[in-house]
């Protein structure tokens, strides 16, 4: 551990009735980097990221963001700290337009008492713009979220993510039912987006991964199996075995 | 949207008022008292029923339990009435309490002899105790049917207890106030009634406005976002617990707003303000007017109640058919109600179906989203 790291689990157990979701879990973060995360269904993936975002409270172990333990604080008060996670399915407010999305995600502060008597401000008017543009969607400003096609979702949803003004990214398989061409366009927006935010990206799609151009970090059973670059990781014998398929695939 | 288009909505909304506002003032010349008195109480139903809408149409939140808040609010009123109404009675307390042999005052109603006291209380003791009672559920994250069990249940305790304190508040008998005495008039008169049903009128537009105020912008947003993915908003960095917490309360203060001006006109509060099926006909108010849309839970409280009293004179005990009826209809064909359906593509359907109008050529959101696209 040390002072530029943003985020350190250190062996984090999760232990559902017995079962190990995660196990002796260790993993740093960089400030500024982009990180993907791969591994077979049931390594944990998703249970890691319930972790850091306090939905799941670890068995043992400690995960320190900016310097402070997360464990035991409230979902919402570690998402003001400065976390934000887009989900494996888009999460979106169907029933809410674009812009409506939009502007709950980068209202400051969150409280009830701000949201109800004041309008918007208008910096967070041109974000909500900024955003639209950036992953098209401005032509949609006023449609209800639910009636846009999925890959729109998924970008709503990552603009939604962005528009939160996160220090740490945590993005749940964002390329998911999308089209090659925006897999591509995804991936080229997440890296962009590294380097000012720190983005952890979870994927099974290994050409996204590799566009990516990133450290990877392989789970399996619930632990770190092995960390580096796309080659080291795909000479890896460990992660050949367990993930990226015998020869006979 | 063209301006024309724009200023002609501007006209039908202006001539709605205009009409609205002559019905309210003319109502009592044109109603008989008798019907006068039902359409008051009714209107003030109507107010309970918007804060239903407020909790379940736009939070997802299915109270079984706003009967509390409901008959505290009465029980405000009546306290105030009795008291200052009981000169004349041994000991200057309500004639009820020499029944049981009471002599002295209970604590609790002495703040009641303040008509400012009682004027707050009325809302703001259910809004307290809605609050208190939302905290603790939704704090513990206790939702879905759980959290209407828990309201159902809360509903239950207050009835038993209240229906079995004679010597504080009557216990089941409740407090009468129709023979009691408001400004050296009776509240029973005709003169007040009239008062009474003026003041409800105004109190219902109020409401209306206020709680479209609350759902309008960012804060209602939050609410529907609550109501259709919370552990999404939650790790937006918002918490849910306190919108919960104010929008339930919220909807507590106006059942006790509901519960005064309902116990004034029909003379009585009692325990029976507290049973299961009244809080569960509040919901099906709502659902046949249409969740969500607020007008929808007026409409909806004012005609059913309207239709109950009509069929229960034509028809004796046919009602609570009709009323069931009526809900299976809503949940199976109208799942949006009856304002949402009209609101949405319901006539359109339906004259479609009957070949009376021209059918859409591709799907509704795409032709919705073109005319968008063409505004701006």
């Amino acid at each position: 551990m040390n002072n530029k790291d943003l985020l350190n689990l250190i062996d984090i157990t999760v232990s559902f009735e017995g079962f190990l979701a995660l196990n002796k879990l260790n993993l740093n973060l960089k400030k500024g980097e982009l990180r993907a995360v791969i591994g077979p269904n049931g390594a944990g993936k998703t249970t890691f990221l319930d972790v850091i975002t306090g939905k799941v409270k670890p068995t043992k172990g400690e995960v320190i963001f900016k310097g402070k333990s997360l464990v035991g604080r409230k979902e919402h008060k570690i998402a003001r700290l400065g976390v934000g996670r887009k989900f494996q399915s888009p999460r979106i407010f169907e029933n809410l337009t674009v812009k409506e999305n939009l502007e709950i995600s980068v209202s400051t502060p969150k409280s009830p008492l701000n949201l109800i008597n004041k309008s918007i401000k208008d910096e967070q008017l041109y974000e909500i713009e900024r955003l639209m543009k950036i992953v098209n969607l401005a032509q949609k400003v006023h449609s209800k979220a639910g009636s846009l096609s999925h890959g729109q979702k998924q970008w709503l949803e990552i603009a939604m993510l962005v528009g939160q003004k996160p220090d740490l990214m945590l993005v749940d398989e964002p390329v998911a039912g999308l089209t090659d061409e925006e897999t591509d366009l995804t991936a080229d927006l997440l890296k962009s987006l590294s380097g000012e935010n720190t983005v952890v990206v979870i994927d099974h799609d290994m050409e996204f991964i590799r566009r990516l151009d990133s450290n990877v970090s392989v789970l399996n059973q619930g632990t770190v199996l092995c960390e580096g670059t796309m080659e080291t990781i795909q000479k890896d014998q460990k992660v050949i075995d367990v993930y990226l398929g015998r020869p006979e695939d | 949207m063209s301006l024309s288009k724009f200023k002609f909505n501007k006209r039908i909304k202006l001539s709605f008022w205009i009409i609205l506002i002559a019905l309210i003032i003319a109502a009592p010349t044109l109603l008989p008292v008798f019907r006068l008195n039902l359409l008051g109480r009714y209107l003030s139903l109507s107010i309970v029923a918007l804060g239903v809408d407020l909790i379940w149409g736009y939070t997802g939140l299915l109270s079984l339990g706003q009967g509390i808040f409901f008959a505290l609010g009465g029980y405000c009123a009546a306290m105030y009435l009795q008291i200052t109404s009981s000169s004349e009675f041994p000991n200057n307390i309500p004639e009820f309490f020499a029944l049981y042999g009471v002599e002295k005052l209970p604590f609790f109603w002495e703040p009641f002899k303040s008509p400012i006291f009682t004027f707050f209380a009325i809302w703001i003791i259910p809004a307290l105790v809605a609050g208190l009672i939302g905290f603790l559920v939704f704090r513990n994250r206790i939702k879905g049917v759980y959290f209407s069990i828990l309201t159902q249940a809360s509903l239950l305790v207050f009835f038993n207890f209240f229906n079995g304190q004679q010597k504080l508040i009557n216990g089941t008998n409740g407090l009468k106030t129709d023979v009691t005495q408001l400004f050296g008039q009776m509240v029973g008169s005709e003169s007040m009634q009239r008062i009474f049903f003026w003041i409800t009128a105004i109190l219902v537009i109020a409401a209306w406005f206020f709680a479209k105020w609350v759902v309008r912008g960012r804060f209602g947003n939050i609410l529907i976002g609550i109501r259709d993915d919370e552990p999404r908003v939650r790790f937006t960095g918002y918490n849910p617990v306190i919108f919960k917490t104010i929008v339930f309360s919220i909807a507590g203060g106006l059942a006790g707003i509901s519960g005064a001006l309902y116990t004034i006109q029909s003379g009585i509060v009692s325990p029976q303000f507290m049973t299961v099926p009244f809080s569960i006909e509040m919901v099906i108010w709502v659902a046949v007017g249409g969740r969500g849309t607020l007008l929808g839970a007026i409409l909806g409280a004012v005609f059913i109640n309207y239709a109950k009293s009509l069929v229960s004179e034509a028809l004796p005990a046919s009602w609570m058919f009709i009323q069931g009826g009526l809900f299976i209809l809503v949940v199976t064909a109208l799942p949006e109600g009856v304002l949402g359906w009209i609101q949405g593509d319901g006539p359109r359907n339906l004259l479609q179906r009957f070949g009376l109008k021209r059918k859409i050529e591709t799907y509704p959101s795409l032709e919705v989203n073109n005319k968008e696209g063409d505004n701006e």
